[in-house]
């Protein structure tokens, strides 16, 4: 037809177009912003309020909010799809609105002592089979664990060596090994935690406990006074600072084979004292235990409190246990207060 | 990994999984969320409460019991269910005479109170009372926040960051498109903010993009804003870090053009410097002289 001309044909293909995409078109003042990630738009336009009268109310949010959601979904369309299973799926890209984190990011664990001593060697892991081959059994088992291939437990009958005492136990022998072996690899454990964040781990018999008590603290410079390599033989003192006598040891015995006479006297007299029917009174002492509890008695009916406090200086040995249990104690009570109206 | 780091072992597998899936980790899973009643909750509230859980069903967990809490007092209370429960939103709801069908929308940083916001509702529609079909549960909604106070106002920023944590559901690669079935539209006008959800049909158009009509669905809020509790601004910076595994690692000097070639770039040091020549230039030059 010679009527019609380029023009024309063009024209009418943009109408056509036009025509198609009418349905989906939307016209707003500013363009909104997509993150297509989250499948999230925001509209910045204003809102007017004369439309926004309270019969009317919900028709204007509604189709408000269908000319959003058409232009939200004319973005999602416009997403490379692909086809998984029969169904039509569209990859969304990053979000990109940040929100923030639920928990703080994990920090790198410091290495174990074995993992140090791995790099420093260059020792690799080697990857261990599952399943043992047992030739008693002859059935493949697993390498640890129940009904494994070689089980010491189950043995019923250890060979004696020779250079062993013959009335030893051996299995006896045998399970305290592995409770040792249990014991230092949880102790191990217990240690790179400790490492790994930086607690202070005791040497053995200081608790770490924050109030200490007065004996707790003489123990404690005790033992760091004679953590020398003199073994604190020139160690000054304090002033005021008595030097302890009898550290540690509590009871002295005489050694086996020494003073033959005196061992004698000692075991004729015991024999008299056993023998004679009068019984043994140490005056001095009896004297003292009476006035103690005389002490005690009239503290505890003038001040109550002020009494115990006294007591306090006396438990040497036995302080640094209950003092922990003390401490234990308070802290169990104030911990959690608000525990009772935890309920769902 | 978990097992290292506890001094009391977990026992059996389960635990030992169950433990680590509290772990802090790179890519975080989807947040879960406590929606809680406080000490007295009128009938709006509660019902508030259950459609809330009824959006959010796979990742929320719905107190039954009263709990006597005041989040903006003491917050412990709140930090110790979301350490129990390993939820890192919440939604507290309660009723009193001062504050009448009051909802508290918050999130947590690491087991500490990141962000409260305070919302009175004013009219309520439930889902109960709008008789359509919903959409199944656990679908993720299309988020639309509309009106300049989303933008411009500080609070309403932090509240459409808020909002948006607590709707959007799974992080997602990929989106079936016909299963777009849900719409959570926010307006923020005059301190208000109107909540709508609707129900997403997708008609025939001339086009491959559909038509979009919408259809009422549940639950629907007219919120008024009351107090708040933000973050100060490093605090939330710090909750935003992101650790360094997450962002893959661009490659140097490598481009694709337009037809999808792979191009590098050599740098390529200097063979020949001018100076090597200089004797030369300058035996010339005295000859010029002469």
């Amino acid at each position: 037809m010679a009527s019609c001309s380029v023009e024309d044909v063009l024209t009418k293909a943009e109408r056509d177009e036009a025509e198609k995409l009418k349905g989906i078109t939307v016209n707003k003042e500013l363009d909104l912003e997509f993150d297509p990630g989250n499948l999230l738009a925001f509209d910045k336009n204003r809102i007017d309020t004369r439309e926004f009268k309270d019969n009317k109310r919900e028709d204007f949010l509604r189709s408000l909010a269908r000319d959003n959601t058409q232009l939200l979904i004319n973005e999602v369309w416009k997403l490379p799809t692909e086809r998984v299973e029969e169904i039509i799926v569209a990859k969304l890209p990053d979000p990109t609105t940040s929100l923030p984190r639920e928990k703080p990011a994990p920090k790198p664990k410091p290495p174990t002592k074995w993992e140090q001593f791995a790099k420093l060697k260059g020792i690799q892991k080697k990857k261990k089979t599952n399943l043992v081959w047992d030739e008693v059994h002859k059935e493949w088992r697993r390498r640890w664990g129940y009904k494994r291939a070689k089980d010491d437990t189950k043995e019923w009958l250890i060979e004696v060596p020779e250079n062993a005492d013959p009335s030893e136990d051996q299995f006896a022998k045998r399970n305290k090994a592995k409770k040792e072996r249990v014991a230092k690899n949880e102790y191990n454990r217990l240690k790179n935690i400790a490492r790994a964040q930086k607690i202070k781990v005791p040497g053995m018999g200081l608790a770490p406990t924050p109030r200490q008590s007065k004996a707790e603290l003489a123990q404690a410079v005790n033992v760091a006074k004679i953590s020398t390599a003199s073994v604190g033989k020139f160690q000054d003192n304090l002033p005021k600072e008595k030097t302890p006598k009898n550290t540690g040891k509590k009871r002295k015995f005489q050694p086996l084979i020494g003073d033959f006479s005196s061992e004698k006297q000692k075991q004729l007299d015991l024999l008299k004292v056993m023998d004679s029917k009068k019984p043994r009174l140490d005056i001095t002492k009896a004297v003292n235990k009476q006035m103690r509890e005389e002490d005690r008695d009239s503290a505890q009916k003038s001040k109550k409190g002020f009494g115990k406090k006294g007591r306090r200086g006396n438990m040497s040995g036995k302080g640094k246990g209950k003092a922990g249990g003390k401490g234990k104690a308070k802290k169990g009570k104030g911990q959690k207060p608000h525990m009772k109206q935890g309920k769902r | 990994a978990s097992g290292r780091d506890r001094v009391s072992k977990a026992k059996t597998r389960r635990s030992k999984r169950f433990l680590q899936s509290r772990q802090p980790k790179l890519t975080e899973d989807q947040k879960s969320s406590m929606i809680i009643r406080g000490g007295n909750t009128s009938q709006t509230v509660s019902q508030a409460l259950k459609d809330v859980y009824a959006l959010k069903k796979p990742n929320a967990v719905l107190y039954k019991r009263k709990n006597m809490v005041r989040p903006f007092d003491d917050s412990t209370a709140l930090e110790f269910f979301s350490k129990k429960s390993d939820c890192s939103l919440f939604l507290f709801g309660s009723h009193n005479k001062k504050r009448p069908n009051n909802l508290i929308f918050g999130r947590m940083f690491d087991f500490h109170v990141l962000d409260m916001f305070e919302l009175g509702i004013e009219r309520f529609v439930s889902l109960r009372d709008v008789k359509t079909d919903t959409c199944p549960e656990g679908t993720k909604p299309l988020l639309v926040f509309a009106g300049e106070l989303f933008e411009t106002d500080r609070e309403h920023q932090r509240l459409r960051s808020l909002l948006t944590d607590f709707f959007c559901g799974p992080r997602v690669s990929a989106v079936r498109l016909a299963g777009l079935e849900h719409v959570l539209h926010f307006t923020a006008l005059e301190g208000k903010i109107y909540m709508r959800s609707y129900k997403v049909l997708l008609k025939k158009s001339g086009c491959r993009t559909p038509r979009i009509q919408l259809q009422d669905m549940g639950p629907s809020f007219d919120f008024v804003m009351r107090r708040n509790h933000m973050a100060s601004d490093d605090l939330y910076k710090t909750a935003h870090r992101q650790p360094r595994g997450v962002k893959p690692k661009k490659k140097k000097n490598i481009s694709h053009d337009a037809f999808g070639t792979r191009l590098g770039r050599l740098h390529m040091q200097n063979s020949r410097s001018p100076q090597e020549n200089k004797s030369a230039y300058v035996s010339l030059r005295t000859e010029k002289q002469n």
